[in-house]
């Protein structure tokens, strides 16, 4: 009987979503050798037996890595199995063989050393262990199954403070976390990806008590730290929680980093980084403001290292890209990071009745265009050269740019800034593209058949990227590659003793959870530096783990005030989950913790 | 308290009790096999399965709370099916031959497959054919591990160290050695295998062989956890499990003479104590480590080498007692000591290990002691030869190396060494005895980092001492003391929990720890005893007279102490003592 008029074929149709949504939230630790001979395996089912390269050689290739994984092949077998991936490449006459064949190449390519170990002997490479996925996903390892569990149970104070065993900034982190732990929740393998940020933005909402500001014995040891962002921050913060005494240097007029002067009110609101902030200070941070470390006068790395027992630098990307076309130095030209700086001091423009183009495709490129309908602006356009699937910028993101009435002109690689006689903008010229051939795997965009077109606009709003501004620290020795700081494994500046750096001036413009784990990874290097050994342990009891939680439910999303209520304001555009909401969101945890291999992973994960 | 219904009757249960432990607490039985109580609650054999009404899927009771209102069946069908299926696949990976088994009848696993009434298995048996590495004294037969992680578990709750591991993943994923070079070969993770995975390396062999050998003289020395365990593996039936009868069975063997590891011991106490008094008078920094534990030497080696020099330099009892037999003794039987074969009956697998290094040979004629076997391999002994123990009479060891003192009986009980040293640098340094009961508290728990610490004044001089057992603890004492966090001038530390007693060597028991048992069999054996100080020893104090002349003399130090900057870790050597890379 032919599947195609058959009922019977939906089963193995959504059999095959479920594999696919099991694939993408796989976990890290699972042998790469390993998952290559599976998905080799699952190309063979498909294969339709017609073509000899196919058929026959997706088994072989199956036998070949079966041999290499049990370290039972014949020397030469890699080459061997790369030859043939590369036959059955190029001899496949339809795609279930040859991007079978691609994937294998691909894998052998990225795993090179992983293959070699399993030919030689038969074992994995590296530590096949998977611990708890969220938590090993989520780049500072905060304990969420922990905290969900304690939310689930109405301790919200306590689900904050095992947050801030990890984490002090649990708010900042639950309205605007990029949540990398999600996109490995094994829930998805059930039904779909557990709203974390979700759960801890219920959690730090709810929660009533002071936050925790005890110390312990001071140490004598006092710490500098240069930049006042979630990086700084966090590493004062745990530096200060074990008895060091910290000094932050802040250049800027309030601390937050890009926290303030980066992400807008209507996203993360100001009231709640300022008292993010103070919990930070009350536990023992001193921060001095308008303090530039400059490279003049006394201002120097070398002063901080000569006051300091050890110093942390963790300066951000505060600095614009250029995008090298003509009219750039037009006036009404602003770079996105000093639109949003002027934002976050409080002095938005005044974009009344104007015509905005953003340049860009990344969040900020969204938070610049929301921001500017907010300022009063007549219309918006973020013109991208890609297509919007493209875009680095969250989904979320994405879709809240347009409801907020902001046009996405796709596909459209500027040209040139037009001005007027008086050196004004008039309008960005662009040249239609369409999208291409895979470039390091995105597809890149293409010159279009077409005229340039012409957006009239006021403004430009420039939203390509961030430099880093380390020339000083550099003039003074430190070493640094394309103006990031160079670090080793434990943050530590080469040549440098004592010297730690880590966030964006570290590893370029990311997000703010790995800048935050960057704090604390170099707080524990700082305290181990400075001769000590201090843990953290907030002592929680997490309630048992439910057994009930197979059932498979939806996945419960955080609403949006209306686009038309929003759109010309910046207070706060995302609500919180619900009370009935809460309840079902919380109890689709699988307690990862517990159920599976995180019960054997409790070392680092309730104490550090 | 929480109200649960298990199997029809409603039961009052501790709040944050398991399943597990509350059907087991009202004498509902729930088979296991991966549990390991405390250590290893990671619901993996998925043998303990239960039924929990209004869930679906089958509960681990080893791992998962009681909660009020819940309702437990622990036989249905459904549950017998789950465990019975789980159980034949465990069997499907595990090499069956039981008869050849060093396990056969002590193996849990081969208990629950009789129990559950398991006598076919549906799935094909796979094995892996590894072989199997008998060189070193804990061996590992992989086709038996049934990957329950007990092992993992309790190297690395109990003894801090992680040699064990879950490695590769998938269909792939097995139990094996991760980091075999740490290894201090302290048999933990034997006596908490289910099954007949891991094992000491068998000598009893090559024991027997010297025995009918007649050119030999073969001793043995019996150490002073074993009389508080020889009889476990044995069915006795109604005699009294003795010091006297054990003597007599293992006479029976074949032995030219029996005599007692505990005379070492009161050695021992004379050289340590007097490096201890040394010590302090001369202001040495502390704390002097005691070092009559080899596993403990290879752990302070592996994971605190800084703290090396302050572990005594004296020789385990075992090797003064070779060294002394070799030596001494053959001197008083006016024989050549390449005739003289000495076996350790020992609680312990690291012993194995000791005896072979290439240092341990006064005579330069072969190792001081020849071969160490443990206690399970002293009852396949006495099994295979059919000594039949309930008729044997009570005897006495020989003399003079058989003589010792209740000081050296409690060596093997955590906190008896320190005792022991207490009772004689008492003496030593007042010149008169103290009660043998003044230092009792050393023994008691009540550690709040894992050890216990006490001050005793010795004649106005304050002696600050601390006592531990189990390395994971001794890992905790040995970094506070590196931090500067606590001082002490006497340390004593046994690898395994409750010391001796509680060896790697000693009978294997599923579900109990029978250790504190045996450490109330020594202390009584203590307080009955005539003499209880190790300088009161009269086989001591004439092996001092006629041959050793003063504790630390030349001689001594060359005989009965080592060095420990001999050799470092890494360092395995198999039984021939060749040094294994």
């Amino acid at each position: 009987m032919p599947f195609e008029n058959d009922q019977s074929y939906g089963a193995l149709g959504e059999m095959c979503a479920n594999t696919g949504r099991r694939l993408g939230a796989n976990a890290r630790g699972t042998c790469p050798v390993d998952m290559t001979r599976a998905l080799v395996g699952v190309a063979h089912a498909q294969s339709c037996g017609k073509c000899t390269p196919c058929r026959v050689g997706l088994g072989a290739m199956t036998e070949l890595l079966e041999k290499i994984i049990d370290g039972s092949a014949k020397p030469g077998a890699i080459e061997a199995l790369e030859d043939l991936a590369e036959q059955i490449r190029v001899s496949s006459d339809c795609a279930v063989g040859y991007q079978a064949a691609e994937q294998v190449l691909m894998s052998v390519r990225a795993f090179r050393d992983d293959f070699e170990y399993h030919a030689s002997t038969g074992k994995c490479l590296r530590a096949t262990s998977q611990g708890v996925p969220c938590v090993v996903s989520c780049p500072a390892h905060v304990d969420i199954p922990g905290y969900i569990a304690l939310t689930a149970a109405g301790r919200y104070d306590e689900a904050v403070e095992l947050i801030r065993k990890d984490n002090p900034f649990p708010s900042a982190c639950a309205y605007i976390c990029e949540h990398p732990c999600e996109k490995t929740c094994r829930r998805t393998m059930v039904d779909d990806a557990v709203n974390i940020r979700g759960i801890k933005r219920y959690a730090v909402d709810h929660a009533a008590a002071p936050r925790a500001t005890e110390r312990e014995a001071a140490t004598g040891k006092r710490v500098a730290v240069v930049g006042a962002g979630p990086s700084g921050l966090t590493c004062a913060y745990f530096l200060s929680r074990w008895g060091h005494s910290v000094t932050v240097f802040e250049q800027r007029e309030k601390a937050g980093g890009m926290l303030r002067y980066g992400i807008p009110n209507y996203r993360l609101p100001k009231t709640i980084l300022d008292d993010e902030i103070a919990s930070i200070e009350a536990a023992g941070v001193e921060i001095r403001l308008n303090e530039q470390i400059d490279g003049t006068d006394n201002a120097t790395l070398a002063q901080l290292r000569k006051c300091y027992d050890a110093v942390y630098l963790a300066i951000g990307a505060h600095g614009d890209k250029k995008l090298g076309i003509a009219g750039e130095d037009a006036q009404g030209v602003v770079p996105a990071v000093e639109m949003l700086r002027q934002i976050g001091l409080g002095n938005p423009a005044d974009y009344n009745g104007l015509d905005v183009c953003v340049i860009g495709g990344g969040n900020v490129a969204m938070d610049a265009a929301r921001s500017a309908m907010r300022m009063g602006a007549k219309s918006v356009t973020v013109v991208y050269r890609r297509r919007v699937a493209d875009m680095t910028a969250l989904a979320e993101e994405i879709e809240g740019t347009v409801a907020d009435g902001c046009e996405i002109a796709s596909l459209m690689a500027p040209l040139e800034i037009l001005t007027d006689d008086s050196g004004r903008v008039r309008a960005l010229k662009a040249q239609p593209q369409i999208i291409g051939p895979v470039k390091r795997g995105r597809p890149a965009p293409v010159k279009a058949e077409r005229e340039p077109v012409e957006f009239p606009c006021q403004v430009v709003i420039i939203a390509i990227g961030q430099d880093i501004q380390s020339e000083a620290f550099e003039a003074e020795g430190v070493p640094c590659t394309w103006k990031r700081v160079d670090v080793n494994q434990g943050l530590n500046v080469p040549g440098m003793d004592g010297v730690f750096s880590g966030g964006d001036c570290m590893r370029g413009p990311a997000t703010v959870i790995l800048s935050i784990a960057d704090g604390k990874q170099a707080a524990r290097s700082i305290d181990t530096y400075l001769g000590f050994h201090h843990v953290v342990d907030p002592d929680i009891q997490i309630p048992a783990p439910r057994l009930d939680d197979r059932v498979p439910c939806g996945r419960s999303v955080m609403g949006e005030r209306p686009a038309e209520e929003r759109r010309r304001d910046f207070d706060l555009v995302e609500y919180g989950l619900s009370d009935q909401e809460i309840r079902q969101e919380t109890l689709r945890c699988l307690n990862c913790d517990h159920f599976g291999c995180g019960i054997l992973h409790e070392n680092g994960r309730t104490a550090w | 308290m929480v109200t649960v219904t298990i199997d029809g009757v409603e039961l009052q249960a501790r709040e944050g009790a398991t399943i597990l432990e509350t059907a087991r607490e009202h004498n509902i039985d729930i088979p296991t096999l991966c549990y390991l109580k405390e250590i290893n609650e990671i619901g993996a054999c998925r043998v303990c399965l239960v039924e929990v009404e209004g869930i679906d899927h089958l509960v681990a009771a080893c791992n998962n709370q009681v909660a009020d209102g819940m309702v437990i069946n622990t036989d249905t069908p459904r549950v017998r099916r789950a465990r019975v299926s789980n159980l034949q696949l465990i069997l499907s990976r595990h090499d069956r031959r039981c008869p050849t088994c060093f396990r056969n009848g002590t193996c849990q696993l081969q208990a629950l497959t009789d129990k559950m009434c398991v006598h076919e298995i549906p799935y094909e048996t796979t094995l892996t054919g590894e072989p199997v590495d008998a060189r070193f004294p804990l061996v590992r037969e992989p086709d038996k591990c049934i990957s329950c992680l007990r092992c993992v578990s309790t190297c690395q709750k109990v003894q801090g160290l992680s040699v064990w591991d879950l490695v590769d993943s998938g269909s792939r994923a097995h139990v094996d050695a991760a980091a075999p070079l740490d290894c201090t070969y302290c048999g933990q993770c034997i006596t908490h295998c289910p099954t007949g995975a891991l094992h000491e390396r068998d000598d009893t062999e090559k024991v027997f062989d010297a025995i009918f050998d007649p050119d030999k003289i073969v001793i043995a020395q019996v150490a002073p956890a074993v009389r508080s365990a020889w009889a476990e593996g044995l069915d006795l039936k109604g005699a009294e499990p003795s010091v006297g009868r054990m003597v007599a069975a293992i006479r029976r063997l074949g032995f030219d003479y029996v005599f007692d590891t505990d005379f070492a011991a009161d050695v021992t106490i004379m050289e340590e104590g007097s490096e201890l008094l040394h010590r302090l008078s001369a202001g040495e920094p502390g704390p002097l480590f005691t070092s009559c534990c080899p596993g403990w030497v290879r752990f302070i080696k592996e994971r605190h080498p800084g703290l090396v020099s302050h572990v005594s330099s004296t020789k385990s009892p075992q090797q003064i007692f070779g060294a002394l037999a070799k030596t001494y003794y053959a001197q008083i039987l006016d024989v050549d000591p390449s005739r003289i074969y000495v076996v350790s009956y020992m609680p312990c697998t690291a012993k194995k290990m000791e005896a072979a290094y290439p240092q341990m040979d006064s005579t330069g004629t072969g190792p001081d002691v020849d071969a160490v076997l443990t206690v399970r391999e002293l009852t396949r002994q006495i099994q295979s030869r059919f000594v039949n123990v309930d008729l044997l009479e009570e005897e006495e060891f020989d003399t003079p190396l058989g003589i010792a003192t209740g000081a050296g009986h409690i060596f093997g009980v955590t906190g008896g060494v320190m005792e022991a040293a207490l009772r004689s640098a008492y003496f030593l340094v007042t010149g008169e005895n103290p009660s043998p009961d003044a230092f009792r508290d050393v023994r008691h728990a009540g550690a709040d980092r894992g050890w216990r610490e006490k001050t005793f004044d010795l004649a106005g001089t304050e002696l600050r001492v601390a006592v531990t057992s189990g390395l994971k603890n001794a890992d905790a004492l040995c970094t506070a003391i590196e931090r500067g966090e606590v001082s002490y001038d006497f340390v004593e530390v046994m690898a395994c929990p409750g010391g001796c007693v509680g060896g790697g060597g000693q009978p294997i028991y599923e579900g109990y720890e029978p250790a504190a048992d045996r450490a109330g069999i020594l202390h009584a054996i203590d307080e009955k005893s005539e003499l209880r100080f190790s300088h009161e020893n009269p086989a001591v104090q004439a092996c001092y007279a006629d041959f050793l002349e003063k504790p630390l003399s030349e001689k001594a130090e060359t005989l009965l102490h080592s060095n420990h900057a001999d050799w470092a870790m890494p360092y395995r050597v198999d039984a021939s003592g060749s040094v294994i890379a």
